[in-house]
C-alpha cells in the first residue's frame, strides 16, 4: 500500500507525519549505532588483524584462509554447529507439534497441563539448568546410577564424542513448551467450518490433517522454525556450561570458538571472521526456509 | 453441573475428540518426564555428594539444609544477597527501558503515515534476524571506548535504543487490534499525538506491555553470554555468573551447594511464571499470530 502510494509520484507528508518520526528516534539511533555500524565494522574487522587497543592491520582474506585451511578446530566447529541446529530445531518443533495436536482435544484441566509443560521453557539459556543437566548426565550421575540399578551398562553421556552433542541437544528439546503453546493457539484458531466441509466431502483423518490443519497453521510453524533456527545456530551457554566444548571438541560450536578467540585471546579480527561465517550459515538456513515457504506456507490474505 | 459442562462442550468443542483414559496416562507420562529433572534438582539441594552420586531415590536420607546457608555465603567475599541485588539492578531497568522504547517505536509505526515507512518497517523486521554474534565484537569495542565494560550500560543502552525488534513488533501487532477511530477522534478533539498515546492508547496496551515485560525480564535474567563478556568484576556479577563461579571456585565441588544456589537462581522465574502465567501464555500465543 505504502509502496503503491509512493509510486504515484511524490506524496506530500503533513507536519504530523514527520512528527511521527520522532517516536521512532530511539530505534533510529539504535539501528545506526548498535546494529548497522557494528554489522559493517565486524565485516571490515574480519579482513584485519586487530586486537583491543591496537591498530587495524589489513590482511585481506588471511583470516578466512587461516580458518578454512589451517585452523584444525574450524571445520569441526562448523559441522558441530550445523548438527546442533539440525538436531534441536526439528526435534523441538516436531515434538511441539505432536504434543500440541495431542492436546488439542477435549481435555479437562488443559490449562494446568499447558502451564506445567511450559515450565522447562522458562529456563532457556539458564546456566543453573545447564549445570543441572551436566550433573545428571555425568558418568556417575543419577541416570547412570539408575542404569546400574536396572542392570544396564553405564553410558558416558558427556564423555563420549558421539553422545555428548545429542545429550546437550536434549536439553534444548526438553524446552519445547513455548513452541507448543504457540502451535496450540494456532490449532485452536483453525476455522471449524473447514473440518465440517471436509466431513461432508468425506475426507479422512489424515487428509484433514494434511490438507487443512498443516496449511492453516503453516504461518506459525514457519515463524517457529525461523526463530528456533536463528537461536540454535548461535547457542553458546548450553555447550559451554555442560561440556565446555569437549570431549575432544565434539561439542565445540562456533559460538565457543568465537568467544575464545575474541574474548580470551582478544583476536578481534579473527573472531569477526568467525562471526561472519556464523552469520552466513544463518543466512543460508533462513533463505532456504523462505524459499521453501512458497510451497507450504499459506497466508490467509492471499 | 454435568449438564452445564456438556452443553459447553457441545457449543465449544463439538468437533474435538474427547480424551480417553489412555490419553490422560500419556499426558501424565509426558509431564513426569518434563518435570522430573526439576523435582530431582529440588531434592538434590538437600543432599551431599555421596547421595547425589550414589543413590537413585529422590528423597534425601540425610537432609543438609546447610547447603543453602553455605551456598548463600557465595564466593570471593560476596554473598548471594549482593548477586541478587546486582541481578535486579541489571534486569529491572533493562526491562523498563525496553518497554518505554518499544512503546514509542510501535506507536510511531502503527499510527503515523511515516515517510519511507515501508523501508523502515522492513529494516525493523530484518533486525530480528541479525544475530547477536555478528555485532558483539564491534559493540564490545564501542562500549570499551565509552568505558562501559564492567558496568550495566551494555544492557541498558540497547534497551533504551530499542535494539530487540521482537518487542516493537509484538506491540505493533497489538496496536493494530485497537480501533484507530479511538485515537483519530482524540486527535480531532485537539489532543496532541503524545496526549493520545499517554491518555488513550497506553491504558489499552497494558496486557501487551505486561507480556513484553515478562519476556524481556526472563531473557535478560537468563542471559549468560552478554554477562560473561561485559561484566568482569565479581562485585558486579549477576546471578548467572555467580552460579557458574560457585562451581569454578572450588577444588572439590560440593554439588549439593551448587544445586542449592542454582535452585535459588531459578525460583524467582517460577514465582513470576505462576503469578503471571496468563500473560506468558497469551503473550506467546499472540506474538506469532497473524502476519
Amino acid at each position: 500500500m505504502a509502496g503503491a502510494k509512493a509510486a504515484v509520484k511524490k506524496q506530500h507528508y503533513s507536519k504530523r507525519d514527520y512528527k511521527g518520526l520522532l517516536y521512532l528516534l530511539p530505534w533510529l539511533v539504535g539501528f545506526a549505532v548498535l546494529q548497522l555500524y557494528p554489522f559493517i565494522t565486524s565485516f571490515i574487522y574480519s579482513f584485519n588483524d586487530y586486537t583491543v587497543g591496537g591498530t587495524l592491520n589489513f590482511v585481506g582474506l588471511a583470516n578466512y584462509k587461516e580458518l578454512f585451511t589451517h585452523d584444525r578446530e574450524f571445520w569441526n566447529s562448523l559441522k558441530v554447529t550445523i548438527l546442533f541446529a539440525l538436531y534441536t530445531v526439528p526435534g523441538k518443533v516436531i515434538l511441539a507439534l505432536l504434543v500440541a495436536i495431542f492436546l488439542n482435544r477435549n481435555i479437562r484441566g488443559i490449562n494446568l497441563i499447558r502451564t506445567l509443560y511450559y515450565i522447562p521453557s522458562l529456563f532457556g539459556g539458564s546456566v543453573a539448568i545447564a549445570l543441572l543437566w551436566r550433573l545428571m548426565f555425568m558418568d556417575n550421575g543419577v541416570f547412570n546410577t539408575m542404569m546400574t540399578k536396572l542392570g544396564l551398562p553405564n553410558v558416558s553421556f558427556l564423555g563420549d564424542t558421539k553422545l555428548a552433542l545429542p545429550t546437550i541437544c536434549m536439553l534444548e528439546i526438553w524446552q519445547f513448551g513455548s513452541s507448543m503453546v504457540m502451535l496450540l493457539a494456532a490449532l485452536k484458531n483453525v476455522p471449524k467450518e473447514l473440518y465440517e466441509a471436509a466431513d461432508i466431502d468425506g475426507g479422512g483423518k489424515f487428509a484433514k490433517f494434511w490438507h487443512i490443519t498443516i496449511p492453516q497453521i503453516s504461518p506459525i510453524l514457519f515463524f517457529t522454525l525461523l526463530n528456533q533456527t536463528i537461536q540454535e545456530i548461535q547457542n553458546f551457554t548450553s555447550p559451554y556450561t555442560i561440556t565446555g566444548g569437549g570431549p575432544l571438541k565434539a561439542t565445540n560450536v562456533l559460538g565457543i570458538m568465537l568467544y575464545k578467540q575474541g574474548f580470551s585471546y582478544f583476536k578481534m579480527g579473527y573472531a569477526s571472521a568467525i562471526s561472519w561465517i556464523e552469520f552466513v550459515i544463518i543466512l543460508v538456513f533462513t533463505l532456504v526456509l523462505f524459499g521453501s515457504s512458497k510451497f507450504w506456507v499459506h497466508y490467509a490474505d492471499e | 453441573m454435568r449438564k452445564i459442562e456438556k452443553k459447553k462442550q457441545i457449543s465449544d468443542e463439538d468437533l474435538k475428540q474427547k480424551a480417553s483414559v489412555l490419553d490422560y496416562i500419556i499426558i501424565v507420562v509426558i509431564g513426569v518426564i518434563l518435570l522430573y529433572p526439576l523435582v530431582w534438582m529440588f531434592f538434590a539441594t538437600f543432599k551431599d555428594n555421596s547421595e547425589i552420586f550414589g543413590s537413585v531415590s529422590l528423597w534425601p536420607k540425610v537432609w543438609h539444609p546447610e547447603n543453602y546457608i553455605d551456598g548463600w555465603k557465595g564466593s570471593a567475599g560476596f554473598t548471594y544477597t549482593k548477586f541478587f541485588l546486582n541481578t535486579f539492578i541489571l534486569v529491572i531497568p533493562t526491562t523498563l527501558l525496553t518497554l518505554v522504547s518499544s512503546t514509542l517505536v510501535a506507536y510511531g509505526f502503527a499510527r503515523f503515515n511515516l515517510p519511507h515507512k515501508k523501508l523502515l518497517f522492513t529494516l525493523l523486521l530484518a533486525m530480528m534476524m541479525l544475530p547477536n554474534t555478528v555485532v558483539i565484537i564491534p559493540r564490545y569495542l564501542l562500549y570499551n571506548k565509552f568505558q562501559w565494560v564492567d558496568s550495566y550500560m551494555p544492557f541498558y543502552a540497547p534497551a533504551i535504543l530499542c535494539c530487540n525488534s521482537f518487542f516493537p513488533y509484538m506491540i505493533i501487532q497489538f496496536l493494530r487490534g485497537i480501533p484507530r477511530d479511538l485515537d483519530e477522534s482524540a486527535y480531532i478533539d485537539g489532543c496532541s499525538s503524545w496526549t493520545t498515546l499517554w491518555k488513550i492508547i497506553l491504558p489499552l496496551m497494558k496486557p501487551a506491555l505486561f507480556s513484553a515485560g515478562l519476556f524481556q525480564f526472563l531473557w535478560t535474567y537468563n542471559d549468560y553470554f552478554n554477562s560473561l563478556i561485559f561484566i568482569n568484576s565479581v562485585k558486579k556479577y549477576p546471578i548467572s555468573l555467580a552460579v557458574r563461579l560457585s562451581l569454578d571456585s572450588e577444588s572439590v565441588v560440593q554439588w549439593g551447594k551448587v544445586m542449592a544456589m542454582s535452585f535459588v537462581a531459578v525460583v524467582p522465574l517460577m514465582i513470576l511464571f505462576f503469578a503471571a502465567q496468563k500473560y506468558f501464555v497469551e503473550g506467546i500465543a499472540t506474538s506469532g499470530m497473524k502476519n
